[in-house]
């Protein structure tokens, strides 16, 4: 077995959070089969029991879980009240919110009607989960704040549903997953990008979602693993999709944040577009700055899973390239990926830095202090 | 180093686990097949509560395509991020030299020998008919 050492260079003093943090990744979810049918239009309810959802990819029969741990969540993180993990506001409040100081908390609702080939089946599940995030937890903890979800794949319907609930201040940004059916860029998502730069709201591309397509560019992996560092990989080629297509030209106020598919490659990635742009300008006239530059103004970042490279110098090279400025702190709660806010970011950190990366980027970003 | 009555066996049967706080620190005790063994309940990875995860096998390869599932209901795995300790030893599989978790002996002693001793009970009224469950720390 090989065995790898690493010399710990940090001081062993533990690290703790005492002050106020923003966790910019929370997974809010239903205690049960029918907790959206008050949202939902009989229509609908008699469609989903007669039809059920079809998505774009198989696994229709259950959730294509567990990954990793019942739920893919943390295995202490069962309400206990019964219900699966992340379907309790008190126990929440008891187990993340209240500890860890979470003063600034954003809900993105997974399993939550994106992705559905009805079109209109989707908009109403958007629009029912939007509803009940408001009724479930930000009316009744103000530190809580929703993303509007949308059927990606109508952006004119998506649209929509933006300027219903733009000004409404339980809503913070706009929800997209980063598995659609085609390269985010694309036209088609045009509409969302223009109705969430009209409300002055960010747009976060959280990893998963149910394109239909294969998790790799390469195919169907063998195993969850390589589905976990497959989401960096859809990232970066939607990333690359957003810049080339000219949405961060044709929007030079939307602001888009990469949700729980890691940081550490986007220098990379930014270098290699540069790189080829030099060359291959022409084709996209319409991009008309080296693309790290539009990253770099338009992007941000949420942490979790951290990076965690074994020299800390590492990390911080990559985000001394992304700023600062441009990380939000996430746990992803209840999710069995979580991080300890305590436990994330290695000594040698500034104050400032600090302040910024765990609330004041994520206060200035979302608008809430 | 103290030794802590923490249960009669009998309240420990094998495939059970018991937790209690000693000096200060969260401690989870195993019967495993008989023997019996002590963990500070404490992941070293990011502080959870290693102990209430669930005893697995470990699961070995010497070449891809054979696997060998051993140890069964001697390892570990930590409720949030799946790292995982054996119990005998608190040794971490992915980061060895890095990575252990504490571990406290723990064995059986006559309640005859418990009372005599200089033994710290917690919170169990110690009889001398029935054996006891004892870790040091």
């Amino acid at each position: 077995m090989n065995v790898q050492f690493r010399e710990r260079t940090e001081s062993a003093s533990p690290l703790t959070t005492t002050t106020a943090i923003a966790d910019c990744d929370i997974h809010p979810a239903r205690a049960n089969r029918t907790e959206l049918y008050p949202y939902l239009a009989k229509r609908w309810q008699h469609h989903l029991e007669v039809y059920g959802v079809h998505a774009y990819q198989g696994m229709m029969e259950g959730p294509p879980y567990p990954k990793a741990q019942p739920n893919a969540s943390r295995r202490d993180a069962y309400p206990p009240e019964g219900g699966p993990q992340g379907s309790s506001l008190s126990f929440m409040q008891k187990q993340l919110l209240d500890p860890n100081n979470v003063q600034l908390g954003v809900l993105n609702p997974l399993n939550s009607g994106q992705g559905i080939r009805n079109h209109e089946l989707s908009a109403a599940l958007c629009s029912a989960i939007n509803d009940w995030q408001i009724d479930k937890w930000t009316s009744k903890d103000k530190r809580l704040k929703a993303s509007i979800v949308v059927g990606n794949e109508d952006g004119m319907t998506a649209a929509a549903e933006i300027r219903e609930r733009a000004g409404d201040k339980n809503f913070v940004q706009v929800l997209l997953l980063s598995r659609n059916v085609e390269p985010l860029g694309q036209r088609r998502y045009w509409p969302i990008y223009q109705a969430a730069e009209e409300a002055g709201l960010p747009v976060g591309v959280h990893a998963f979602g149910f394109g239909g397509n294969p998790i790799t560019p390469s195919g169907w992996p063998s195993y969850y693993i390589e589905e976990m560092v497959g989401h960096s990989q859809c990232q970066q080629s939607a990333l690359a999709s957003l810049v080339l297509e000219g949405v961060f030209e044709r929007f030079p106020k939307l602001k888009m944040v990469m949700i729980e598919a890691g940081f550490g490659w986007a220098p990379s990635l930014a270098w290699r577009l540069d790189k080829a742009w030099q060359r291959l300008r022409s084709e996209v006239p319409h991009v008309k700055r080296p693309p790290s530059e539009y990253i770099r103004e338009q992007v941000w970042w949420t942490t979790q899973p951290m990076e965690d490279p074994e020299r800390r110098e590492d990390l911080f090279d990559v985000i001394k390239w992304i700023g600062w400025d441009r990380l939000l702190f996430a746990t992803d709660y209840p999710h069995w990926d979580y991080d300890e806010p305590s436990r994330v970011l290695p000594a040698g950190v500034s104050e400032a830095n600090r302040a910024a990366f765990y609330l004041g980027n994520a206060q200035k970003l979302y608008g809430v202090s | 180093m103290a030794r802590h009555v923490i249960a009669p066996v009998d309240e420990l049967p094998p495939g059970t686990r018991k937790f209690l706080e000693i000096e200060g620190r969260p401690i989870a005790v195993f019967n495993i097949k008989g023997e019996y063994f002590g963990l500070l309940n404490r992941c070293p990875h990011q502080g959870a509560a290693l102990c209430e995860g669930p005893l697995i096998g470990l699961a070995q390869s010497k070449t891809p395509g054979e696997i060998e599932y051993t140890k069964l209901g001697e390892i570990i795995r930590c409720p949030w991020h799946g790292w995982e300790f054996d119990v005998r030893t608190g040794q971490s599989y992915c980061d060895p030299r890095r990575f252990r978790v504490k571990a406290y002996p723990a064995h059986v002693e006559p309640g005859a020998s418990v009372v005599k001793g200089p033994y710290v009970a917690e919170t169990i009224p110690v009889t001398v008919e029935s054996d006891y469950v004892v870790v040091e720390l």
